[in-house]
């Protein structure tokens, strides 16, 4: 295998949870709902799944439960931004604070011990003779064809559908949507929970695909990452895939320089995807200067009927 | 106006009594070992206006424990270690110790230890990063014995202990160099720090001593424990044909990518495997219990003194893992040969000569490294394929 087709495949390792975190935000903010909470959904994620499938042996019924309870979790976020009409960043943070100190919590019990299994994959011996798609894309698990599924639904969804010119109209004026009969707060409380399921997914997919095990704050940060993603892929699920292995693929990068007997110091190659990250948004910011950002117009602004600002 | 003023002022009032409260939440776990801490000073207070009393007959009391970990206890890893050794010295020496979990290396160390020195005796401070923190509050709480692992930095109150891991990293070369097929170990090691380096160099001159044309090379994550990276830095290194890994880190990524390749690896700190049973092969593992017995004792007999401990394989704070379902007898049984003549003091790891990577002679033939030369190494054994960042 050739340095690309590893680096490639190290990619899509790395940025499926990333991929699933950022496909939640987008889904979230799209509805016109700020998510902070990302790091502390993951985290939820990651210890329900670690302890349902400890317990129950299945992996199914683990991620069931993991989408559960980390719904709940979003309708808890959508009734405080929704009905409350709360501040939705500090809304967000407390899901966060909240997240690592339940999850860590939850987690004492089970914290060190190995899972059942892990995440499993889809052997399609047929695709290995083709050169470098069969090296990829014969031995992929499940969660990660789940994932690239998930951007080519999402994008249909909201770019060719009218449900996603509904969700869009609610993001971006939903003062508009309302006079249209769109019902604004039942569409900003399904994609609010829709959202934090997936990222809740994200945390699932962690723990199955890199260590078999629950540890406190696990995610290290990724839940962050994945904040930055989605406005780094401007809202959009295709862009989000592009950017998410972008950036696992960067991650990966560091240390295969580092083999290559580099001079550079580790701990330059560490900063790697953040420097690219400052770069890209610069090239991306100067390039789409006169475009429309693609911000959801309404996000962050609660929506009260015949409410004028 | 009034009305909307009303629906923020009261989301405002919700979120904030949300956030009290999920803060609470948030804190629980450490709430839960720190209501261990904070009881303990209530305890303490009572004995302490019975002072007095309690001078005039020392020998009754027995004293008062604390440790400070870095991590919490279900690590599987390097604090589970020290919390099994905690449990161990409570079992042994009828002592309840109180313990603080996840105290960041920052001014909040001090601040955690300085609170655990009002309320005890003696304070275990388990981590390189407090070193400083504990030195400051030594200083404070002159009659408190203080004890800080794997620093170098001591005073009249404070000693430090940890032990010679490097040669249970030793042994553990010896068996991946039999493993390999292709003579190319891979490392992930955490911060070029001493402590990784003497251990990556005595991995290598272990697996050189049973195959000499073995490579390692090595990648820095610069963390201890973050899961994704230290998946990433395995697979890079599979990637490049290694096909037994060695991981000072403190989860089981690595072992696990590992597996899906069907490679060996070993993990650090605790026997890992129970994550891999097929594709372990072992690791050093720490076993402090015996110490903390040992120091505890020793304050109780008004023995202690301020030294530099270091344990080893031969008083049994260094023990290697058990070895994995794949590895032959007769690979077990070299190891085995090895740390038999480690035990007898036949063997010493860093027993010249060794060169560095640059081939400059760094330990002459018939020499051997002190302790303290091995605890301050900043260079590659020949053989290694990797850099310090400077």
């Amino acid at each position: 295998m050739d340095f690309t087709t590893q680096l490639l495949i190290a990619a899509i390792s790395a940025g499926t949870p990333l991929l699933l975190a950022t496909l939640g935000g987008i889904l979230n903010e799209r509805a016109g709902i700020i998510q902070l909470g990302a790091e502390g959904l993951m985290l939820m994620g990651a210890v329900i799944t670690c302890i349902v499938y400890i317990r129950s042996g299945s992996l199914i019924v683990a991620l069931l439960a993991t989408v559960a309870v980390t719904a709940v979790l979003g309708l808890l976020h959508s009734f405080l931004c929704v009905t409350l009409r709360a501040n939705q960043t500090m809304s967000g943070l407390a899901m966060t604070l909240f997240g690592s100190g339940l999850s860590a919590y939850l987690g004492k019990p089970i914290s060190g011990i190995p899972l059942p299994g892990t995440s499993p994959k889809l052997h399609m011996s047929w695709l290995e003779p083709i050169p470098v798609i069969g090296k990829i894309f014969s031995n992929m698990d499940y969660l990660t064809w789940f994932s690239l599924l998930l951007v080519l639904v999402l994008h249909l969804l909201i770019h060719r559908t009218s449900w996603g010119l509904h969700l869009r109209a609610v993001g971006d004026s939903p003062a508009t949507a309302d006079v249209m009969g769109i019902r604004v707060q039942l569409i900003r409380y399904s994609y609010v929970i829709a959202g934090a399921a997936l990222i809740g997914l994200a945390g699932a997919d962690m723990v199955l695909a890199y260590a078999p095990t629950w540890n406190e704050g696990l995610t290290a940060g990724r839940g962050w990452i994945a904040v930055g993603l989605v406005i780094f892929a401007r809202w959009n699920p295709l862009r989000a895939l592009f950017c998410a292995y972008f950036f696992g693929a960067l991650d990966s990068l560091g240390f295969r320089i580092q083999l290559l007997g580099s001079v550079v110091p580790s701990y330059f190659l560490k900063m790697i995807p953040y420097i690219v990250t400052i770069l890209v948004l610069m090239y991306l910011g100067y390039r789409n200067r006169n475009k429309p950002s693609g911000t959801p117009e309404a996000l962050g602004v609660p929506y009260i009927r015949e409410q004028r600002f | 106006m009034i009305q909307r003023g009303r629906v923020f002022s009261f989301s405002f009032v919700l979120i904030f009594l949300l956030a009290v409260v999920l803060a609470g939440c948030g804190g629980n776990n450490n709430a839960a070992s720190n209501a261990n801490a904070t009881e303990a000073p209530a305890a303490n207070a009572g004995t302490a206006t019975e002072a007095p009393a309690a001078t005039t007959e020392p020998a009754a009391k027995k004293p008062t424990v604390a440790f400070v970990y870095i991590g919490p206890p279900g690590d599987g890893g390097y604090t589970y270690q020290h919390d099994q050794g905690r449990l161990y010295m409570e079992k042994e020496l009828g002592i309840k110790a109180d313990f603080v979990e996840n105290v960041p290396e920052s001014a909040d160390a001090e601040r955690m230890i300085t609170e655990l020195a009002q309320s005890h005796d003696i304070v275990f401070t388990t981590s390189f990063g407090y070193m400083d923190y504990t030195l400051n509050v030594a200083k404070k709480f002159p009659n408190v014995k203080f004890l800080h692992a794997s620093g170098y930095k001591t005073s009249e109150n404070m000693g430090t202990y940890f032990g010679k891991n490097y040669e249970a990293s030793y042994l553990t070369g010896i068996a991946a160099g039999k493993m390999t097929k292709n003579n190319q170990l891979g490392y992930v090691g955490a911060f070029p720090i001493s402590e990784v380096i003497y251990n990556l160099n005595a991995y290598t001159l272990g697996a050189q001593s049973v195959n000499p044309d073995v490579k390692v090379s090595v990648v820095w994550t610069n963390t201890w424990y973050d899961p994704t990276t230290e998946r990433q830095a395995a697979i890079s290194l599979l990637d490049k044909g290694a096909d037994v890994l060695l991981a000072y880190q403190d989860s089981p990524a690595t072992l696990q990518a590992a597996a899906e390749r069907g490679a060996f690896a070993g993990g650090n700190d605790s026997d890992m495997s129970k994550y891999a049973p097929d594709n372990y092969l072992t690791n050093p593992v720490w076993n402090w219990g015996p110490y903390y017995v040992k120091a505890v004792q020793s304050v109780m007999d008004g023995t202690w003194k301020s030294e530099q401990y270091s344990g080893d394989m031969i008083d049994g704070m260094i023990e290697l893992a058990p070895f994995g379902n794949k590895v032959p007898d007769d690979v077990k049984k070299l190891v085995e040969d090895a740390k038999a003549k480690i035990i007898s003091g036949d063997l010493d790891v860093f027993t010249g000569p060794i060169s560095d990577i640059a081939g400059n002679v760094k330990v002459q033939e018939g020499q051997k490294l002190t302790l303290e030369e091995v605890l301050a190494m900043n260079w590659l054994v020949k053989g290694v394929e990797g850099t310090i960042p400077q």
